[in-house]
């Protein structure tokens, strides 16, 4: 029923409307499919024994698949220390970085707020200009922060973006909310936490969403503050096995010949994307409903 | 404010502008000390201390004997990396890579918007913007690792062009990779903005425009276009704005050692010269030197924009 009428309408439409429409269209299909067609393949691959694949192609002749390549990885302790780690940064620096960047926001967001165009100005200086690598690294390294957690939660915790953000979406709270709160006494602190915070969850979503993903999926800090194998995030371990060709020993220490064990290593790629993107790809559908908010709000800049 | 100023009147004797300020901070301490005091601690101790630590690109840095006590050097460093006909090659690796992403990369995610604006029913649509925002969700290293065993001579592409060309050893296929697989990952997520703003285009005006017989290219010069016009602009001077912070991460993540003469860019010059060289001053004095460029762009592009504009700047 609803095809029909859809059908008729585009028939209805001018040659040129509908020359423009098929061609668009054709081009989101064409993209859609340059998406889909790579996460295809990847998924399809990692269950295909090693030299079918290498010779062949993918197969769906079943006797030729092979669960190996998940036993190994997910039989890695590295792997697991990765996810561990990952986990325990990303949780850590969402919670630092969003409990700063909101606290910071409320004061900017008042226009009686003194000294706000000060605390604008030194804030918004750091989105354009900076020390650069090498000061930051010396700085982090003289303050002791070398191969410790805090080097990789505590230097990037407050993100001015996030709180321009943040501040934007307070500013569109009635103000009557505030003044309610005030003609009952309430002091700031409980005005934020028991009136402001509770009607801001989408944007706090958003950020932390942000955060969160941000850190999971980052390597840079990590791979230049941090030395110890057992504080390596999981994208460090992936660098080594997708990017450095170099396996965890191991994963394919077993296979006799250099040969095997190349060809094992490759396998193990597929696998290692399919699992260690696996998280993310089942928890962000949830999140829909926050990005276009998030992003309004972030057009909306002050 | 209102709490200020009804205190204001009973101060009237002292009322001198120092004292309402110290009024104003002794009510409102808790904003300052509970509310900035965290982001300002960090922003000057992660941010403000390192911009001191410039210095080094002026000095031969001695870790040993710190900034107080390693020899100056002027503008030595700058002399070094400027006359170098490598430096020049990573300056022209960087432009070329954002400004021909920019090229590519920023009308992308603007036709994708007006693509979905189009799509009437709402269910298809969220499942398309479902499929379009999931590379969004996947990691460099993991975008890296995927584009490296397509490219690979035995991996997809070969396959389906029935060749075994190795692209990642090939200097001259490295932009068009990055460039590709950026558009792969980011255009969908960052069709969200003009999505958004499309959303907002008034519904009223765009059926004017179909009685009155418009076609789309007609609707969207009239109706559409204006709507995001502002968006267009702001995310244009602020991709601008980042011509010279090319991603890191990508770039390294892609290098191989035989496409340097394309992918060694500035921000992996610098890591490599500095932390794994330990050349502390001549990387320090190439960051900074990329930082100066990168604000003097923003800053020239906005005073254009503001021009073409009517006053109207970021």
């Amino acid at each position: 029923m609803q095809k029909t009428k859809k059908k008729s309408e585009f028939a209805k439409l001018p040659t040129v409307d509908k020359t423009i429409l098929t061609i668009g269209y054709v081009i989101l299909g064409l993209f859609l499919v340059a998406i889909v067609l790579p996460v295809i393949y990847i998924i399809l691959a990692s269950f295909i024994d090693p030299i079918t694949l290498q010779n062949s192609g993918l197969t769906f002749d079943f006797s030729k698949w092979t669960l190996t390549a998940y036993e190994r990885v997910l039989g890695n302790t590295q792997i697991w220390v990765g996810f561990k780690n990952a986990l325990i940064y990303s949780i850590l620096f969402t919670v630092i970085s969003v409990v700063v960047t909101l606290l910071a926001a409320y004061p900017m967001s008042r226009a009686d707020f003194k000294g706000r165009s000060f605390f604008n100005t030194i804030f918004v200086i750091t989105m354009f200009f900076g020390g650069g690598l090498i000061p930051t690294y010396l700085l982090i390294s003289n303050m002791g922060m070398l191969d410790t957690i805090w080097a990789i939660l505590i230097p990037g915790a407050f993100s001015v973006w996030n709180m321009i953000i943040a501040r934007t979406y307070y500013m569109g709270i009635p103000r009557d909310l505030q003044e309610a709160a005030e003609i009952d006494g309430a002091t700031e602190m409980v005005y934020f936490f028991k009136i402001l915070l509770p009607v801001c969850t989408p944007i706090i979503a958003t950020i932390a969403m942000w955060q969160f993903v941000g850190m999971w999926n980052s390597y840079f800090d990590a791979m230049i503050y941090l030395n110890s194998a057992s504080k390596q995030p999981l994208q460090l371990v992936l660098r080594s096995i997708l990017i450095q060709n170099q396996p965890e020993p191991g994963m394919v220490s077993d296979m006799q010949s250099t040969a095997a064990r190349a060809q094992l290593a490759e396998l193990l790629k597929y696998a290692t994307i399919i699992i260690s993107s696996l998280p993310l790809m089942i928890m962000y559908p949830f999140f829909q409903k926050y990005f276009d908010n998030g992003i309004m709000a972030g057009a909306v800049k002050g | 404010m209102r709490k200020a100023l009804a205190t204001a009147p009973a101060q009237k004797e002292g009322g001198s502008k120092t004292h309402n300020t110290m009024v104003y901070l002794r009510q409102h301490w808790q904003l300052y000390v509970l509310f900035m005091l965290p982001a300002f601690l960090l922003t000057v101790i992660f941010r403000y201390i390192p911009m001191g630590g410039i210095l080094i690109g002026f000095m031969e840095y001695n870790p040993i004997r710190g900034i107080m006590g390693s020899e100056w050097v002027g503008f030595e460093h700058f002399q070094r990396f400027l006359s170098s006909p490598d430096f020049l090659r990573y300056l022209m690796n960087t432009l070329k890579l954002s400004v021909f992403g920019l090229l590519w990369g920023f009308p992308a995610p603007i036709l994708l918007a007006f693509l979905l604006n189009r799509i009437l029913s709402t269910s298809a649509k969220q499942k398309i913007q479902l499929v379009l925002y999931m590379p969004n969700f996947i990691s460099v290293i993991v975008l890296c690792g995927i584009v490296r065993i397509l490219l690979s001579p035995t991996g997809m592409v070969n396959m389906l062009l029935g060749t075994s060309t190795n692209f990642m050893t090939m200097p001259s296929a490295f932009r068009t990779i990055y460039i590709a697989s950026g558009i792969w990952q980011g255009a969908g997520w960052a069709s969200i903005i003009y999505t958004a703003a499309l959303s907002n285009a008034s519904k009223e005006l765009k059926e004017a425009a179909v009685i009155d017989g418009a076609n789309i290219i007609q609707q969207i010069k009239a109706v559409e276009w204006p709507a995001i016009k502002d968006t267009v602009l702001i995310q244009f001077i602020m991709s601008v704005g980042n011509i010279m912070s090319v991603g890191f991460e990508k770039a390294y993540a892609l290098q191989t050692d035989l496409n340097l003469n394309a992918s060694e860019i500035i921000s992996t010059y610098v890591y490599k010269k500095g932390l794994l060289d330990g050349d502390y001053g001549f990387s320090t004095a190439v960051g900074l030197f990329n930082t100066v460029i990168n604000v003097v762009l923003l800053i020239s592009m906005n005073t254009i924009v503001k021009r073409m504009n009517d006053g109207k700047g970021v």
